[in-house]
C-alpha cells in the first residue's frame, strides 16, 4: 500500500461556479489504477465525484481522462506510474493531475459530451458496410490479412482518448478527427465494401478531412489500444493517392520528392525539393501546369524565411552544387530501395507484434 | 410520454440484436441503456463465439457438447434451437461486416474451445464481443431512422397494466435526473448478469442484476439462481478475465509444484473441460496447499508459438502486461477461478417470453435455459444473439396484434418518491453504500462460490438479508440531479440485494452437486430428486420456490467425464 494526491479538476453543473480543483488522498496499491483511485476517493470521501467507468479493464472505453496532461485510460493507468511521472514533470512532492478529456465540453468532473463531438464525427465518416448486391450464400471470401489488417482499427473502444490528445482538432474543431478517421479506415481497408473509392474522395476533399492531419503523433501516444490513428490516417492518404486523388497539401508528391531525391543523391538536395515538391510537372516539360507554378511561387517566402533564420544556406539553392556522396555509398542507398521495394509490408501490430519487440529469430526465419 | 411498439432495455449484444431483429418488422423501437451502448459488458467476451458451421461438424454434436457442458440441466428444446440457428447468425454477422479471422482460403476459422468436441469457435482475435458490439452499433447508427436511441438512461421499474401485462417502464435520465414513464406493448429486459454481486468478478461495474430484479419485482419468475458461474482463469485480486481461448491455443494450466495438474481431473480434455470442472479442479489444488501463497495456480502460455500470441491473444498480452505487470509471452501468470456469469435468470421460454405477457428477457438476464448448471465458452455471445433476435421477433408481432395499454402515472409518482426518499436520508445515518457493497460481494466470493455448503450458504443469506435493512437507510453524498451516479449506485444496490438473495435461497435448496453448484455437504449429482429447474417467485417474505421439468428431447443424462 501506498498513498497518493489526486489533484482532481472538477465541475458541478448545478453549483453555480467555475471548475474547481481538489485534492483527494487514497491508499493503494502501485500496480492499481488511476480510476482504482479515483473511485476509491467517491467511495469514501465523495459520492459525487463523478467518473463515467464501467469494465476497468481497458475495454469498454468510458473512463477516457487526462492524466498529468496526457490523454488515456484512468483504469490502464497505473497509480505507482501515473505518480512517478507527476514527479518527474514537477520535481517530487506533487499530485497526480486528473482532468476531463480535451477537445469536448465538460457536462460534470471527468464526465464529457461525447456525443456532439466524437459520436458525430464518427457519423460523419457513414461508419458501416456499403457492399453491392445480395451477399454471397455463405460468408464473403477474403485474404486472411486483409481482416487482421482491419482488426487494427476494430479494436477501438471509442473511448475518444486520440481525440482529447488531437492538436489539429485544437486548431480546427471541425476536423473530422483521429477516431472517425481510424473507424474509416476499417471500411475503406475492408475488401467487402463496394465504396471505397466514394469513401475516399469524400474524405479527401473535405477540408477537414485526411489531409488537416499534421502528424503530431499525439492520438498514438494516447490511444490505450495501440490502433495508431495516425497511421490509419496515412493509409488512408495512401490509398487516396493510390487512387489519383489530388493531395491539396501537396503532401504526396512532398513525400515522393524527398524519396526521389535520397534515391539520386543520398542526402537531401534542398534547391531540388522546392519543384519536385510543389511543381513535379514542371522540369524537362515546356508546359508547367498553373497549380504548379502557383504552388512553387507560393513557396519562395518559405524559402527566403528558411534563409534568413539560417536554417539552409542560399548557396543550397543553386542547382547543381549539391554533395554526392562519396566512394560508392550511393549504391548503398540504392540497395537499401531496391530492398524495402522488394520488401513492401505495412507496420501492423496484429501481425509483428507490439512496437519494440524484437523479432525471434524463428520468427525471421519464418519471415 | 415517449411511446414505442417495442421498448429494449440494455444495449449489449442481445439488446441491440432485438432492436435490430423488431425494427426489421417495421415497428417503433426504442433502445434504453444506462450506459452508452458500445459501453456494454458483451465487450469483455473475448474468445468468441460457436456455431456448427462447418460440413464435418453438426448442430446435433454442438448441442450434445452444451447439454453435457450444462449437466443435464439446460433445456434440450432451447439448445437446440440455439445450436441450429447458429450457422445462420455467424453468416450475418459476417455480412453486416464482422472482422472474423480468417483460415488459408479466406473462409472463416476456427479455434478449440472448451468442452466442445469440435473446435468450431470463430472469432476475433480475443475481441470478438467487441467487435460483434461495434458493427451492431454501426447498424444501429445506420438505422438510426426505425430504432430511437435513449443512450445513458436508467431503468428504475416495469410498469404492470391492469390485466397483469407489462406496458411500459419508469426510467431516469442520467444526463439530468429528469423522471420520465415509457409507454410500451412489449418491453425485452436486456441488461445483463449480476456478477458485481460478487467481488471480485470479471464483470464489468454496471454488472448488477438490474432487470433480474425489475422483473422479480413484478413478480416474474426467476431460474436456476443457484447457478454462477466461477471462470477458471481469472487474475487474483481485480478479478480480469483472461479468455478461455489461451487454452484453446494451447496453454497449460500448473501448480506451483510446476505439475500439469488437469491430468488428475480430466484426463481426455485437460485444461479444455468445461468451466466448472476445471475451477474445481483448481481450487482443490489450491486448498490442497498445491498452490502459490497468493491463492493461485499457473497459466502457461508460453508454449504457445509467439506470432500466434500476438496474433490471437493480443489483448492478453496487454492484460497482462498493464494488470499484472506480466509478459506472457515469455513467463506463466497466476490465476484463479473467479466470478464470470450468471446462468440463472428471468425464465422465459425460445421467444424470449417471461411469464408476464409483453414482458421478454434475453441474453444473460435471461434463463431460457440454454447453459443449465454450466455454461459453456462461446455460448454466451450465441445466446445473446439468437434469443436477442427471436425475442426482437416475437415482441414485434405482438405489437402489431395488440393495442396496449397506458402505463398508470403513480408506477413514476412511487419511483420518484422512491429516489426522493434516498436523496434525504441524513448523512452519517446509516452506513454509506459503497460498504454495504463491500461486505455483499466479499461475503457472496466466500460463501457462494466454487465450493458451497449449508452452513456457509446460511451464514450468506442472513448477511444479505441484514444488509437489505441496512440499505434502506444508506446515505449518498450527491444531491445534484445531473449524471448523479451516487444515486444510481443506490439503486443497483437494492438490485444487487435481490439477486444476491435469490442465489441464496436457490443454492441452499438444491442439496446436491450439479455444474457450478457444488454442495461439500451432498458432492454427487442426484438425477433422482434434482433433474429439475429452481424458480422463484416473489412472496411477501422473500423468494418462494416451486420447481420446473427440464426438457429432455434425446439426450438422456449420463455421468459427466472429460
Amino acid at each position: 500500500m501506498a498513498e497518493y494526491t489526486l489533484k482532481v479538476r472538477r465541475y458541478q453543473p448545478e453549483a453555480g461556479e467555475g471548475p474547481y480543483w481538489e485534492e483527494f488522498n487514497v491508499e493503494l496499491e502501485p500496480s492499481l489504477s488511476v480510476l482504482d483511485g479515483l473511485l476509491q476517493a467517491k467511495d469514501r470521501d465523495d459520492g459525487s465525484l463523478s467518473v463515467r467507468c464501467s469494465c476497468r479493464a481497458a475495454i469498454c472505453g468510458s473512463c477516457g481522462m487526462k492524466i498529468n496532461g496526457q490523454s488515456g485510460l484512468g483504469c490502464k493507468t497505473q497509480i505507482g506510474e501515473a505518480h512517478e511521472a507527476a514527479n518527474r514533470r514537477n520535481g517530487g512532492g506533487n499530485p497526480i493531475v486528473v482532468e476531463p478529456m480535451g477537445n469536448m465540453p465538460v457536462i460534470k468532473d471527468l464526465i464529457t459530451d461525447m456525443e456532439s463531438t466524437h459520436w458525430e464525427k464518427i457519423r460523419r465518416v457513414t461508419p458501416w458496410l456499403l457492399p453491392h448486391g445480395d451477399p454471397p450464400e455463405r460468408e464473403y471470401i477474403v485474404e486472411p490479412e486483409s481482416m487482421i489488417d482491419i482488426t487494427q482499427s476494430m479494436a477501438c473502444i471509442q473511448c475518444g482518448a486520440c481525440v482529447s490528445s488531437c492538436l489539429s482538432m485544437e486548431a480546427d474543431p471541425d476536423f473530422v478527427g483521429p477516431a472517425a478517421l481510424a473507424k474509416a479506415y476499417r471500411f475503406v481497408g475492408d475488401p467487402r465494401d463496394a465504396e471505397t473509392k466514394e469513401r475516399l474522395h469524400d474524405l479527401a476533399e473535405d477540408p477537414h478531412g485526411i489531409y488537416d492531419c499534421t502528424h503530431c503523433f499525439s492520438c498514438v501516444d494516447a490511444c490505450p489500444k495501440g490502433v495508431a490513428p495516425m497511421d490509419q490516417i496515412m493509409r488512408l492518404r495512401r490509398r487516396a493517392g493510390q487512387e489519383g486523388i489530388e493531395d491539396p497539401n501537396s503532401g504526396h508528391h512532398h513525400e515522393l520528392a524527398f524519396v526521389k531525391i535520397i534515391e539520386k543523391k543520398g542526402t537531401l538536395d534542398e534547391a531540388e525539393l522546392p519543384a519536385e515538391s510543389f511543381a513535379f510537372g514542371l522540369k524537362g516539360k515546356l508546359m508547367p501546369s498553373k497549380r504548379a507554378i502557383k504552388e512553387l511561387l507560393a513557396s519562395v517566402p518559405t524559402v527566403l524565411r528558411a534563409i534568413r533564420v539560417r536554417k539552409v544556406k542560399a548557396r543550397q539553392f543553386i542547382p547543381g552544387l549539391h554533395h554526392k556522396l562519396p566512394g560508392g555509398a550511393q549504391d548503398d542507398v540504392k540497395a537499401i530501395y531496391a530492398h524495402a521495394q522488394a520488401h513492401r509490408e505495412e507496420f501492423n501490430i496484429y501481425i509483428k507484434g507490439e512496437e519494440g519487440t524484437e523479432p525471434e529469430p524463428d520468427e525471421e526465419e519464418a519471415a | 410520454m415517449p411511446t414505442h411498439d417495442v421498448l429494449v432495455i440494455g444495449a449489449g449484444l442481445a439488446g441491440q440484436r432485438a432492436a435490430l431483429a423488431a425494427a426489421e418488422q417495421g415497428v417503433s423501437v426504442g433502445l434504453l441503456s444506462k450506459v452508452h451502448p458500445v459501453r456494454s459488458h458483451s465487450n469483455a467476451a473475448q474468445g468468441g463465439i460457436n456455431a456448427a458451421l462447418n460440413p464435418e461438424d453438426s448442430w446435433e454434436s454442438h448441442a450434445f457438447d452444451t447439454v453435457k457442458g450444462s449437466d443435464y440441466l439446460g433445456d434440450q428444446d432451447a439448445i437446440e434451437v440455439m445450436c441450429r440457428e447458429a450457422p445462420e447468425e455467424i453468416l450475418h454477422l459476417e455480412h453486416l461486416g464482422v472482422t472474423f479471422h480468417r483460415n488459408e482460403e479466406g473462409k472463416l476459422g476456427t479455434r478449440a474451445f472448451g468442452g466442445a468436441s469440435a473446435a468450431r469457435t470463430y472469432y476475433v482475435a480475443d475481441i470478438t464481443g467487441q467487435a460483434i458490439m461495434h458493427v451492431l452499433y454501426e447498424q444501429l447508427m445506420k438505422h438510426a431512422d426505425s430504432v430511437a436511441r435513449y443512450e445513458e438512461w436508467f431503468c428504475t421499474a416495469l410498469a404492470i397494466d391492469e390485466q397483469g401485462e407489462c406496458c411500459g417502464v419508469v426510467t431516469r435520465n442520467v444526463a439530468d435526473g429528469s423522471m420520465e414513464l415509457f409507454r410500451a406493448k412489449a418491453v425485452i429486459l436486456a441488461s445483463g448478469g449480476n456478477g458485481q454481486v460478487w467481488k471480485p468478478t470479471t464483470n464489468a461495474l454496471i454488472c448488477t442484476g438490474d432487470g433480474i430484479s425489475m422483473a422479480y419485482r413484478v413478480g416474474a419468475k426467476l431460474m436456476d439462481m443457484e447457478m454462477i458461474q466461477y471462470h477458471p482463469t481469472t487474475l487474483a485480486g481485480k478479478g480480469f478475465l483472461i479468455t478461455e481461448g489461451a487454452r484453446g491455443e494451447g496453454a497449460h494450466l500448473l501448480n506451483a509444484k510446476g505439475e500439469r495438474f488437469m491430468e488428475r481431473y480430466a484426463p481426455n480434455k485437460m485444461e479444455l473441460a468445461s468451466r466448472d470442472v476445471v475451477s474445481r479442479a483448481e481450487q482443490t489444488e489450491i486448498d490442497e496447499g498445491r498452490g502459490f501463497p497468493d491463492g493461485t495456480v499457473e497459466l502457461d502460455i508460453t508454449v504457445v508459438p509467439k506470432k500466434r500470441i500476438h496474433e490471437a491473444l493480443r489483448e492478453i498480452v496487454l492484460v497482462g502486461k498493464d494488470f499484472a505487470g506480466v509478459d506472457i509471452t515469455k513467463e506463466p501468470i497466476r490465476i484463479k477461478p473467479g466470478n464470470h456469469y450468471t446462468m440463472g435468470g428471468v425464465k422465459t421460454d425460445v421467444d424470449g417470453r417471461t411469464d408476464i405477457p409483453g414482458l421478454y428477457a434475453a441474453g444473460e438476464v435471461a434463463c431460457v435455459s440454454v447453459h443449465g448448471g454450466n455454461r459453456l465458452g462461446a455460448n454466451s455471445l450465441l445466446d445473446t444473439l439468437i434469443f436477442g433476435r427471436r425475442s426482437g421477433v416475437d415482441a414485434a408481432a405482438r405489437a402489431k396484434q395488440i393495442d396496449g395499454s397506458q402505463p398508470a402515472k403513480e408506477v413514476l409518482e412511487a419511483e420518484q418518491a422512491k429516489i426522493d426518499a434516498i436523496a434525504a436520508r441524513e448523512k452519517g445515518s446509516g452506513r454509506r453504500v459503497s460498504e454495504i457493497k463491500l461486505e455483499l460481494g466479499t461475503t457472496m466470493d466466500k460463501h457462494v462460490a466454487v465450493f458451497r455448503s449449508e452452513a456457509g450458504i446460511q451464514e450468506a443469506l442472513d448477511t444479505v438479508r441484514r444488509l437489505k435493512e441496512e440499505a434502506e437507510s444508506a446515505y449518498i453524498d450527491d444531491q445534484g440531479s445531473v449524471f448523479n451516479q451516487d444515486m444510481l449506485g443506490a439503486i443497483e444496490l437494492g438490485y444487487m440485494l435481490d439477486n444476491a438473495e435469490c442465489t441464496c435461497v436457490s443454492a441452499l435448496e438444491r442439496k446436491e452437486s450439479r455444474g457450478a453448484q457444488y454442495r461439500t455437504d451432498f458432492p454427487e449429482r442426484n438425477d433422482e430428486e434434482w433433474l429439475k429447474h429452481i424458480d422463484l417467485q416473489l412472496a411477501d417474505d422473500g423468494p418462494d420456490i416451486s420447481y420446473s421439468e427440464v426438457t429432455i428431447t434425446q439426450w438422456e443424462p449420463e455421468e459427466r467425464k472429460y
